[in-house]
């Protein structure tokens, strides 16, 4: 038994239904968020946790409403800072079980700052970025994950700045677990945000999120059914990187470069694959790099979901924690202690 | 008092009051631990001291030029000493361009302790002195008295067998003259020779060296004839009995907040960025930790602002430090923490400004932005602090009203009271007032729904930490039902809301002190109104005016929103009233505002602070003319 499940087993049973506030969802019909707060919903349970040992902080953005919609604590705060004010808490309260409900524009473009330092810094939060490639609350403008060439009211003729690659990105600051999910992938959704959630330190969740009205079917080439087997790959822990409809394809590193070779001729088996390990930092961005656009690019590497990369690194408000405690070794300071200093002197 | 060294001196030995007395070099002569060190001693000794550091924003100048001089400042006595003097009795100058940065601030037949070493061509030269001229050689400073002395060569003679380099015994000129200045004034040595063998251990060369160089000049007070005329000086001491310690403004905030968190019984949460002049309340509080202190330092203005919100989300008591720029940065989020109506104290150390300004100067230029500065009706209450140990009290009382209002609060102080210091009487903390969090207990099973924007009668709200059962609510930024907290577009609910804000800050006159005079008659000509540290300047000003018996009274604001509510009828005792500032006149409008009445607005602004004789030239002025 994993130590949430043992906490599970002492508590009330808890299900989806007992996370939902008494406020009525306001995102537009067919949103990806509608699906990604059901499968937080899901997840929450198995925290093991009660509802108000659990906060939900967001930024600015349509994803960002998503605390309204939790029964449990939350603040909806200003743009780009979810991840300071989620800092703040934790820090001052590292029982506390705190998640961030974040998009692509929040936490990547007003909040970019934030973003490398809070993965640096590796405290101990559950982050969920909703990636739509697009800013939807302000009527679809271009994000800092847009795909290049992208019309849209602010790049009329295209968008011609190069988009960031999260993973890279997230590996780039010294994060200690990605993973990747798609809305739609509802179970898988869960089964990551489950991993995230048993992570000590700061996960961050990627999730590919349709919106129909600004950036209708932006991961159309991964999601859709007739292409989704060829351009995507689940990775799992110890598995080689197979994919395709048949499993006819996989990924063998050649060097250090990764190729797509074809399994059905029989003279590659699975054991000459890449063996998925996701405590391995350097095949994790190797795995970030395959960021190629199916459309655009020949020969391209399809798209990884799942989680990439696992550390285990002591987090920020533990290790505070543990200084405070070795500074109180010899007993807690009092107020009388405060004021008088240790450069106090008499005068007779 | 004891001296460990004894001194055969023949001198006479001159009573005094009180003496200012300022220590200029170059950045790297070490002027800011020469200076520390004899305010210790003159602390340990028991005057009265107030200090003041004067140095450029470059870490290392170019040398020798009078960009790079760095000064410190202080006056002391044997009666209450609230300024560093508004002009120096003693100038140590360790080089020319120490001299010509100073030489204005001196008073007439003031003494100059001069280095000689430091003005020799090269140095004449880099200060700008005219090719030839040396103001030590060339009568221009006949109205003050010289003392010459070759301290570089004095130190190495003394220092030869100490076995440290040449370079090693140079830098130990700095505490040559120290000793030079113990002798001077009959001090000990001891405080220093303590801090030197705490510091570097008992037996280090290093130790023994700047020891050796004390007494060095020590002693060369007691066998040079160059003192002759002057002889010697001692000031009775001025402190009663009593344990006393010496804080900078920065390390009182530290203490206020830290002392106020265990008041209220909460834990103190500060996220902050380092910034000249405020980093020093970072660094006093992250040595914090015995007492339970957490320190945040973020990646920037607006996350050290937004840890401190989420903090005080979880019940922490909250804080964030800053100067001007800082506090450009952190507008928004403390618009957020008006809305969300949580306690936060902001820490404001003024700076010359606009923009990077004077970072290492004071002002009093925040005043607006701390009132105005956030978009939407913010309103925040603004406390400020007087003096170095003042800081400690109005920190405390920032953090009081945060908790006891559910509200932002802006401490006002400034680069002058950060980083000057005074003796602190040790305060036992039993007077200090209680702070009373308003923190909803866990909610029962029939109790009615928990409403997060339900007001008492104050307007304030409960203060719902996450962990209490029952108590799950979500709030944010987005305007806010009344009660429910949930978010609302209403037109009516929103002017509602506003004006709950408004109200719930006025309300905080009820429970805030009436404004007293502090020095002066209740009814006269004049009133001084005060905020912030010219403080120290106004008290010694109208004193010597009250002294020539001029009709002068001089009130000092601690609270400027809300102001306390006896104030216009205060102000309304005098013919005028004169608001000194070190701002372009920002006092002056927020009362003109208020009270519709038009007080004598006198502001400086040269990132210094006022000095006594400005203000009582100006109160004579206007008395004058009544």
């Amino acid at each position: 038994m994993t130590d949430i499940d043992i906490a599970q087993a002492s508590r009330p049973v808890l299900t989806a239904k007992d996370f939902a506030s008494d406020q009525e969802p306001k995102w537009c019909p067919g949103c990806g968020d509608h699906a990604v707060l059901q499968q937080l919903k899901n997840v929450m349970p198995d925290l093991g946790m009660p509802p108000e040992e659990i906060v939900f902080i967001s930024g600015i953005g349509c994803s960002s409403r998503l605390p309204y919609y939790m029964a449990t604590y939350g603040v909806h705060g200003i743009h780009g800072r979810a991840l300071p004010m989620a800092s703040g808490l934790k820090t001052s309260r590292p029982e506390l079980s705190v998640w961030v409900a974040t998009g692509d524009g929040d936490a990547l473009s007003i909040g970019g700052n934030h973003f490398i330092h809070t993965l640096r810094r590796n405290l101990d939060l559950n982050v969920v970025l909703f990636n739509n490639e697009i800013y939807g609350l302000t009527k679809g403008q271009y994000s800092p994950t847009t795909k290049i060439g992208l019309k849209t009211v602010t790049s009329p003729n295209g968008v011609i700045d190069h988009p960031f690659n999260t993973a890279a990105l997230t590996l780039g600051s010294g994060g200690t677990f990605f993973a990747r999910a798609m809305d739609r992938d509802g179970k898988y959704l869960r089964s990551v945000l489950h991993r995230a959630a048993q992570h000590k330190g700061t996960s961050l969740v990627e999730i590919y999120q349709n919106c129909p009205i600004f950036n209708n079917s932006a991961f159309e080439a991964f999601a859709g059914q007739e292409n989704k087997d060829e351009r995507t790959i689940y990775v799992e822990q110890d598995m080689p990187l197979v994919f395709g409809k048949f499993r006819q394809k996989g990924i063998r590193l050649d060097g250090s470069t990764p190729v797509v070779v074809d399994l059905s001729k029989g003279d590659i088996s699975e054991n000459d694959l890449w063996i998925h390990n996701e405590r391995d930092i350097f095949k994790a961005n190797l795995l970030a790099r395959f960021f190629d656009d199916p459309l655009t690019v020949e020969n391209f590497l399809p798209r990884p979901f799942g989680v990439f990369y696992v550390e285990d690194r002591m987090p920020y408000e533990d290790a505070l924690t543990a200084q405070i405690e070795i500074a109180q070794k010899k007993g807690v300071g009092t107020l009388e202690e405060l004021l008088k200093g240790d450069s106090a002197y008499n005068i007779k | 008092m004891s001296e460990p060294i004894s001194s055969t001196s023949k001198h006479t030995v001159t009573p005094k009051t009180s003496v200012s007395v300022l220590f200029a070099g170059d950045s790297g002569d070490g002027m800011q631990l020469t200076g520390t060190q004899f305010a210790n001693t003159v602390a340990v000794y028991g005057a009265d001291l107030n200090t003041f550091p004067n140095f450029p924003s470059e870490i290392r100048a170019p040398a020798g030029t009078i960009s790079g001089v760095s000064g410190f400042q202080l006056q002391f006595g044997s009666k209450p000493v609230y300024t560093p003097g508004a002009k120096f009795d003693v100038m140590v100058a360790m080089n020319a361009a120490a001299l010509k940065a100073n030489l204005k601030d001196l008073h007439r037949g003031g003494i100059i302790i001069a280095c000689v070493e430091g003005f020799d061509e090269k140095n004449l030269k880099l200060s700008g002195y005219p090719e030839g001229a040396n103001p030590l050689e060339d009568g221009t400073l006949s109205n003050y008295i010289v003392l010459k002395i070759p301290v570089l060569q004095l130190t190495r003679e003394a220092l030869r067998e100490s076995g440290l380099s040449t370079k090693e015994i140079d830098r130990c000129k700095n505490m040559f003259v120290l000793g030079v200045l113990y002798w001077l004034y009959s001090l000990s040595i001891e405080v220093t020779t303590e801090m030197l063998h705490s510091k570097f251990g008992k037996d280090s060369t290093i130790a023994e060296a700047n020891i050796k160089a004390i007494k060095a000049g020590y002693f060369f007070g007691d066998e040079t004839e160059i003192f002759a005329n002057i002889g010697r000086f001692d000031i009775a001491p001025a402190k009663q009995h009593g344990t006393y310690r010496r804080v900078t403004g920065n390390e009182a905030c530290a203490i206020g907040l830290t002392a106020a968190a265990m008041k209220a019984g909460l834990k103190l949460f500060l996220g902050s960025y380092p910034i000249t002049p405020a980093t020093e309340i970072l660094q006093t509080l992250a040595k914090f930790k015995k007492f339970g202190v957490k320190t945040f330092q973020a990646e920037d203005e607006i996350a050290g602002v937004l840890t401190s919100i989420g903090a005080a989300y979880g019940g922490a008591l909250a804080a964030t430090n800053t100067s001007g720029p800082g506090l450009a940065l952190k507008t928004e989020a403390l618009g957020l923490a008006v809305i969300l109506e949580l306690p936060l104290v902001v820490i404001n150390v003024q700076r010359g400004g606009p923009s990077t300004g004077l970072p290492t100067k004071p002002e009093q230029s925040d005043l607006m932005m701390a009132m105005y500065g956030r978009h939407g009706d913010a309103p925040m209450p603004i406390v400020s602090a007087s003096s170095p140990v003042d800081c400690f009290y109005a920190t405390y009382e920032a953090a009081r009203i945060a908790v006891e209002h559910m509200t932002p609060v802006m401490c006002l102080t400034d680069g002058y009271l950060a980083l000057s210091s005074e003796p602190w009487k040790v305060d036992t903390g039993e007077h200090l007032p209680e702070i009373k969090p308003g923190i909803m207990p866990e909610r029962q099973a029939d109790d009615p729904p928990f409403l997060p924007y339900k007001r008492d009668e104050r307007h304030v709200r409960p203060w719902a930490i996450p962990g209490t059962k029952g108590l799950e609510h979500r709030i944010g930024g987005l305007e806010k039902q009344h009660e429910t907290g949930n978010v609302s577009h209403d037109p009516d609910n929103h002017e509602l809301m506003t004006r709950f804000r408004a109200e719930k800050i006025e309300k905080i006159a009820d429970s805030i002190p009436l404004q007293k005079i502090d020095n002066g008659p209740e009814k006269g000509d004049l009133l001084v109104l005060g905020w912030g540290s010219s403080y120290g300047a106004i008290k010694t000003a109208v004193e010597q005016a009250l002294g020539q018996g001029l009709s002068v009274a001089h009130a000092h604001l601690r609270y400027l929103n809300p102001f306390p509510k006896n104030l216009g009828e205060l102000m309304a005792s005098y013919k005028k009233v004169l608001i000194p500032e070190n701002n372009n006149g920002q006092l002056v409008h927020l009362i003109r505002d208020k009270y519709l009445f038009a007080p004598v607005s006198f502001t400086k602004v040269k990132g210094l602070p006022f000095n006594e004789m400005e203000i009582l030239e100006k109160i004579t002025d206007i008395i004058k003319e009544l």
